[in-house]
């Protein structure tokens, strides 16, 4: 799975999740820049994330999480293993 | 199947396309139907924030049924899952505004008069206590004196809630089980250690039940859930060590849906009245075609024994008050047949309130079985295992529940559970007896009503026909159809494999195999057609035309016809030839060359008829459906 590919499945989440269907997503990207992604919304982002990828995320590894790259280089390391 | 997603209902091509549309000045009724769709969490949350830009705070104007203001009091976060259960009542039809108190202070909100609570006004309470906070501070080592007080400490606090919240709102009241999180500490005999988390909440559930019973509240079983789903669908650790959350977020279509079939059956809004197809829902394979001994039913094959099991459920349902009926395309006494004379049904003739079987389409069927029981539309739930069917009474009428049965029969009798139309909260001696009145009420009389609009559904199928001659990829099918359609057959003549064969190779024999797709899937090789030169010159004789009945009522017919006509031109032929030979099972086809515009022309040697249809002037029907490039 490439990173094109895992970008491309979180945005599809992220749109669903936040009623936007405009959003783009780049590594950069830090939650605070779209309007309603709040603590509470990134729960359900999160967790949505995990299953449409079918991995499961530490809660020290969700916690490290800054940006849109770094959750990109979890789902491909947790694909990879 | 999903447990998270509602997996009984459909599933919805067009959803993102439909939700998009949803802005601005949508009714009502699109919300309601898309919230009777198939859907995962993230899904639920978007419909719910759209209803909620479209119609604001309060519930639209002219709806049927008053709206649900239902209080949540909890002990830990259910925010989010409030989305999914005002999407629940919306499946329903109903509006509901929801409260939940401020986080853990659920006490103090009932205690004061001035709270946000008694500002709410609510008509329906659900109390959500989580595992930790029911139980308390725990110690595996205390004595059994010790457990049993716990155990009724907790059952009585949940009596005192009760009794505060009737003493301020005479509302129904529904307490939800603790989730059975704790994990073992002694293994299968946990029971045997009194102080035990796992042992203790499997007694407290057990007493809040009994005195839920006695107080008149009723329950929300949220640890029989778990042992059906999986503990695991329901609770993930992490998110309680991060957020308190207990409620794990996908499952929240599923919950939102148990709280709202509650609150709708203490309305007294359940389906009453479960409405079965008979071939291949209660039975495998078609009784007109395959005969008695062909159905598949019973021992000697796990299918059969899966078809029995269906049947079981649908017995216990009646049992205890759920009126049963049929709806069935087929002739009525061949469809009767099975329930006076297979061994192994366990329904019977008499089981059913009302039996339709014939040629009609199921909507205006319902609205006779409706008539016929005297209850609403809005009652009845209908169990069919064909698509098609399924469809067309979504969309003729939408008050009907129509669960998407799935494709293995083992599975039935779980998508109409998990649906939970029937959910009741309680039973009364009327309804262990109605299943003897409906017995007693045989004599029925059906109004045939008005067609349902069948050419827009028809339409919307985006049907296509793909008709070839005869090849060998499929002449094993063509075999097998030729011997085993009783019902749609002209004819009725049986070829072998080497006729077929024959008659592919003989240039003057004009043979059709007709597969139809739609947008729902293929339905494979549904007709077959084989037409010979007659011994008048210039005349085509249809020597076979048989046709499969799943696919009966969808213009198959006449877009067959004029590809027939097509072919007898191309040759040279001035008529086409039909002959219908009458048999036990083929009544249905009595009428069909008069249907499609022949003139009778004669008798023949088996009691029927011959049918003839000038070539020059025929003008092809129009029809819904698509011919495919060969």
């Amino acid at each position: 799975m490439t990173d094109l590919e895992i970008m491309e499945g979180i945005t599809e989440v992220v749109r669903e999740a936040l009623d936007d269907d405009t959003i783009i997503l780049t590594p950069s990207s830090v939650a605070g820049d779209f309007a309603g992604w709040d603590s509470f919304k990134n729960i359900a982002i999160v967790v949505a994330t995990e299953m449409r990828f079918g991995v499961k995320f530490r809660t020290a590894e969700i916690e490290s999480l800054k940006e849109i790259g770094d959750f990109v280089a979890l789902i491909r390391k947790k694909k990879g293993a | 199947m999903s447990v998270s997603d509602l997996w009984w209902l459909p599933e919805n091509p067009q959803w993102s396309d439909e939700v998009r549309a949803l802005g601005g000045a949508a009714g009502w009724d699109r919300f309601v139907s898309l919230a009777n769709c198939r859907m995962d969490f993230l899904r639920t949350e978007r419909l719910d924030k759209l209803a909620r830009k479209n119609f604001g705070e309060h519930a639209p104007t002219g709806l049927a049924l008053p709206a649900v203001r239902l209080a949540i009091l909890g002990s830990s976060m259910v925010s989010h899952l409030i989305p999914a259960i005002r999407v629940a009542f919306m499946r329903r039809g109903m509006w509901a505004e929801i409260y939940t108190n401020p986080f853990g202070q659920y006490l103090q909100d009932l205690m004061d008069p001035a709270s946000a609570l008694h500002a709410f006004k609510p008509n329906a309470i659900l109390f959500a206590f989580d595992a930790r906070h029911a139980l308390g501070k725990a110690n595996a080592g205390r004595d059994a004196a010790a457990s049993d007080r716990a155990v009724e400490d907790a059952a009585d606090h949940c009596a005192h809630v009760w009794n505060m919240a009737r003493q301020d709102f005479a509302c129904p009241i529904i307490q939800q089980t603790i989730l059975p999180l704790f994990p073992a500490l002694l293994g299968s005999n946990e029971h045997r250690l009194p102080g035990s988390p796992q042992a203790m909440t499997r007694r407290i559930n057990q007493r809040i039940r009994e005195r839920a019973d006695e107080a008149g509240v009723d329950i929300l079983a949220l640890d029989t859930r778990a042992m059906e789903d999986g503990l695991g669908n329901w609770h993930d650790p992490v998110l309680w060590h991060r957020a308190k959350i207990e409620i794990a977020p996908p499952m929240a279509p599923l919950y939102g849906d148990l709280v709202a079939r509650i609150v709708a059956a203490q309305r007294g809004r359940s389906y009453k009245c479960l409405v079965l197809d008979l071939d291949n829902t209660l039975w495998g394979g078609v009784i007109g075609d395959d005969g008695i001994e062909g159905i598949v039913l019973g021992q000697g094959s796990s299918e059969g024994e899966a078809f029995i099991a269906f049947q079981d459920y649908a017995q216990r349902l009646s049992e205890r008050g759920i009126i049963l009926a049929v709806c069935s395309k087929n002739d009525e006494t061949i469809a009767l047949t099975p329930f006076a004379r297979h061994p192994d049904m366990v329904l019977k003739r008499s089981s059913f309130a009302a039996f339709i079987a014939n040629w009609s389409d199921k909507a205006t069927n319902l609205r006779a079985i409706a008539a016929e029981i005297n209850i609403g539309l809005d009652a009845l739930v209908f169990a069919d295992d064909n698509p098609f069917e399924r469809n067309l009474v979504r969309r003729e009428l939408p008050m009907v529940a129509v669960p998407e049965l799935p494709e293995d029969a083992a599975f039935y009798a779980k998508c109409i559970a998990d649906g939970g139309y029937f959910e009741s909260v309680r039973m009364t001696g009327e309804d262990f007896s109605r299943a003897g009145q409906y017995q007693a009420n045989a004599e029925r009389e059906f109004a045939r009503q008005a067609t349902a609009d069948l050419p827009a559904y028809l339409k919307s199928l985006e049907m296509e026909m793909r008709v070839t001659p005869f090849d060998s990829v499929g002449q094993a099918r063509i075999t097998q159809l030729i011997n085993k359609t009783n019902q749609f057959n002209l004819t009725t003549r049986r070829y072998a494999e080497r006729d077929v064969e024959a008659a592919m190779a003989d240039k003057d024999t004009v043979t059709f195999q007709i597969r139809l797709t739609d947008k729902y899937g293929d339905n494979g090789m549904i007709a077959v057609v084989i037409a010979k030169p007659s011994s008048r010159p210039g005349e085509l004789m249809i020597d076979t035309w048989l046709m499969s009945c799943r696919v009966l009522g969808r213009q198959v017919e006449q877009a067959t016809l004029n590809l027939l006509v097509g072919e007898a031109s191309k040759r040279g032929y001035r008529a086409l030839v039909g002959e219908f030979r009458p048999t036990e099972k083929n009544g249905l086809v009595r009428d069909h060359y008069a249907k499609l515009g022949f003139e009778q022309d004669g008798a023949n040697d088996a009691g029927g008829s011959f049918w003839r249809l000038p070539v020059e002037t025929y003008i092809p029907v129009d029809t819904h459906i698509k011919i495919g490039e060969n």
